[in-house]
């Protein structure tokens, strides 16, 4: 590609010494970060008013001795130093406490939540970016025309609007039925009662309970990158560039293509990277809405009780998932461009 | 100075007639005068943003005036009037709740709700924001890098699920809300004011201010700080854009406050009595409408301010 062509003069051995110190450089601020979400995941929940044990028994213990158990089972009686490394040492092991609600290991109710939300948030933000960067791409090129202002005020509109709200109208009109059309959707959940989630069938049937939720979801991610993607591609349209490129001869749509997008699509993978929290966000709302039993709708229902081992669990999780996915953005934009590894 | 001696100053012939001989102050003040009509005929330049602005107002003035539009009484769901969720009728324009209340008189004190928690965690996000952005692109040191990597930290971690979490520890109040939008979107704020900061400090005349003796404070508060205000402004009105979302969804999942009325806590109630299965669209659609019309309108007169104060914008 364009971009990379242009240093392969340099010495390999020179180019591949500087990505390796721009991958520690990352990597390390990825650690750092993460070490931060660990320290904050742990003094958040030791700063709860009144006392931890009473708070987060909720209750329950009506003798002395029985919140003296519970200080004991879950170390609250230890000095805080000792508290947080004993933490340190059940997250690096796994062991994220158990459920006050559910009485199982928070840890295992994280595995049977964590793929609805994967493939909910995973099939919206493939479709919305595909979706978006087209759409830039279609606005940016017919700046001024109708297609643009049409993409962008839509884009703006979406961008201001709670994803969720979205959400309730769409099931409303496509599950619920308004006027002529009909309710041909479900209102919520993953799979239907008695259908193998695992056979042909149950898996179609997952794809029609998820048609909704992934259409709101893809909706809502769609105006940052229809928009970041426009912006960017616009700024490349102005570069010297890409008229020696036309100047050599080259049609339109070939610098366009060859060209500018691709310069344009750096941007974009840099501020993806930033919305990356937005995704998270996203996928707690559309869950609750949609009742799709995920991390989101975990974390939620854990707010009512509270249940505070799970609510820290996935707070755990989608830091360390919107850490590690910005690391992957990075190190893929550092082989994108080299510019930035200096 | 007293106003006799202001008065000899500028006007030394008597005759009504300003000279030039003013004081600094009054020099700055009609710089600043000036300047803020170059902004505002630059403004009404872009549609988008007058039409904020003029949504903004509207909004602004219901808010500020809804006992006039709204008889108080209506809040209170055991003096409700109306029936069940009632459709839209000559006496409830748009319907009444699960409680018999006009959704009309809730949306109008909902918006009370609303923009006041957005306007005032907006004010401790850009507070904080544009205090170590500040800092850490105007000290160098460890300072500086301590602060960056904070605002770095704090910017990968997912902000909702961090509201969530406060939220639920601090308990379900107006000013937990408040707070909590607060302290957490501050980082966007805090890059662009370091960013802009760090390209001041290297300008010229900051240099020979220096060289003239300028202290770190003078630097700041004459400098920089003036310097940079254009933009925390445009940046504040987006803010005030996030804020509001957040304070609707926050509401929508259950952690507002449960004693005062929003858009969100409407909404978590029309989600609460399946107001989408029953058809009561009145209960869902208007309380949306009303976010996003806000939002919108943020968002609009905040991109048409940073056109006009971040000239590299400009021609998009």
């Amino acid at each position: 590609m364009s971009v990379v062509s242009s240093t392969a003069a340099a010495p390999p051995a020179v180019r591949r010494a500087s990505y390796s110190r721009y991958l520690g450089a990352k990597v390390l601020g990825a650690l750092g970060s993460l070490f931060f979400v660990l320290v904050i995941n742990f003094f958040l929940f030791r700063v709860l008013p009144g006392d931890p044990a009473r708070t987060l028994g909720r209750g329950r213990f009506r003798t002395e001795e029985a919140l003296d158990r519970f200080r004991e089972q879950y170390g609250l009686d230890q000095p805080v130093l000792q508290q947080f490394l004993t933490y340190l040492q059940n997250v690096f092991t796994g062991e994220l406490g158990v459920s006050l609600r559910y009485r199982v290991p928070v840890s295992d109710l994280i595995q049977d939540r964590i793929w609805p939300t994967f493939l909910l948030v995973g099939t919206s933000t493939l479709l919305a970016m595909l979706i978006g960067v087209y759409l830039g791409m279609l606005a940016a090129w017919n700046r001024g025309r109708t297609v643009d202002k049409a993409s962008t005020w839509g884009s703006l509109t979406l961008y201001s609007m709670p994803e969720w709200w979205l959400g309730l109208i769409l099931i409303a009109v496509f599950a619920v039925g308004a006027g002529p059309i009909p309710g041909i959707f479900p209102t919520g959940g993953l799979h239907s009662v008695g259908v193998d989630p695992s056979s042909l069938e149950g898996v179609l049937d997952t794809a029609w309970h998820l048609a909704l939720p992934v259409t709101t979801l893809t909706l809502a991610y769609l105006a940052d990158y229809t928009l970041i993607m426009r912006s960017s591609l616009l700024d490349e349209l102005g570069e010297d560039y890409l008229i020696t490129a036309r100047a050599k001869g080259l049609r339109d749509v070939e610098v366009r293509n060859r060209h500018g997008v691709r310069n344009a699509l750096l941007p974009t993978t840099t501020l993806v990277a930033i919305s990356l929290g937005y995704v998270v966000s996203g996928a707690i709302t559309i869950e609750t809405v949609f009742s799709i039993p995920g991390l989101g709708l975990l974390a939620v229902e854990a707010t009512e009780l509270p249940d505070y081992w799970v609510l820290q669990g996935c707070f755990l999780i989608a830091s360390a998932g919107v850490i590690f996915a910005n690391l992957v953005a990075n190190l893929l934009y550092g082989v994108l461009d080299p510019r930035v590894r200096t | 100075m007293s106003d006799d001696m202001k008065d000899i100053r500028n006007d030394p012939v008597g005759d009504g007639e300003p000279v030039a001989k003013l004081t600094s102050r009054q020099v700055a003040r009609r710089r600043r005068a000036a300047a803020l009509r170059r902004t505002w005929a630059e403004f009404r330049r872009h549609p988008s943003g007058l039409f904020g602005l003029v949504v903004l107002i509207f909004f602004v003035s219901v808010a500020i005036f809804a006992p006039l539009i709204a008889d108080p009484d209506g809040m209170s769901a055991t003096q409700a009037t109306g029936g069940v969720l009632e459709s839209p009728s000559a006496e409830y324009p748009l319907g009444t709740d699960d409680s018999g209340r006009s959704v009309l008189t809730l949306l109008v004190y909902g918006a009370r709700v609303s923009i006041m928690v957005g306007l005032l965690a907006t004010a401790i996000s850009v507070g904080l924001g544009t205090l170590i952005g500040l800092a850490s692109g105007f000290f160098g040191g460890w300072t500086a890098r301590v602060l960056f990597r904070l605002t770095e930290w704090f910017l990968v971690i997912p902000f909702l699920p961090l509201a969530i979490v406060l939220a639920t520890i601090m308990g379900r109040s107006l000013v937990t809300i408040i707070v909590v939008i607060g302290v957490t979107s501050w980082p966007g704020t805090a890059l662009l004011i370091r960013a802009q900061t760090l390209s001041i400090k290297e300008r010229p005349y900051l240099e020979r201010a220096r060289v003239l003796g300028a202290g770190r404070w003078h630097q700041i508060t004459r400098h920089v700080l003036p310097n940079v205000m254009p933009m925390v402004f445009a940046n504040t009105t987006l803010t005030v854009a996030i804020a509001i979302l957040t304070e609707t969804t926050l509401s929508f999942l259950g952690l507002g406050d449960p004693t005062r009325v929003s858009w969100g806590s409407m909404l978590q109630d029309a989600f609460d009595v399946g107001a989408m299965t029953t058809g009561a669209w009145w209960y869902i659609i208007p309380p949306g409408v009303c976010v996003v019309l806000v939002v919108l309108s943020f968002t609009l007169v905040g991109q048409a301010l940073e056109a006009i104060f971040n000239p590299k914008l400009r021609r998009r």
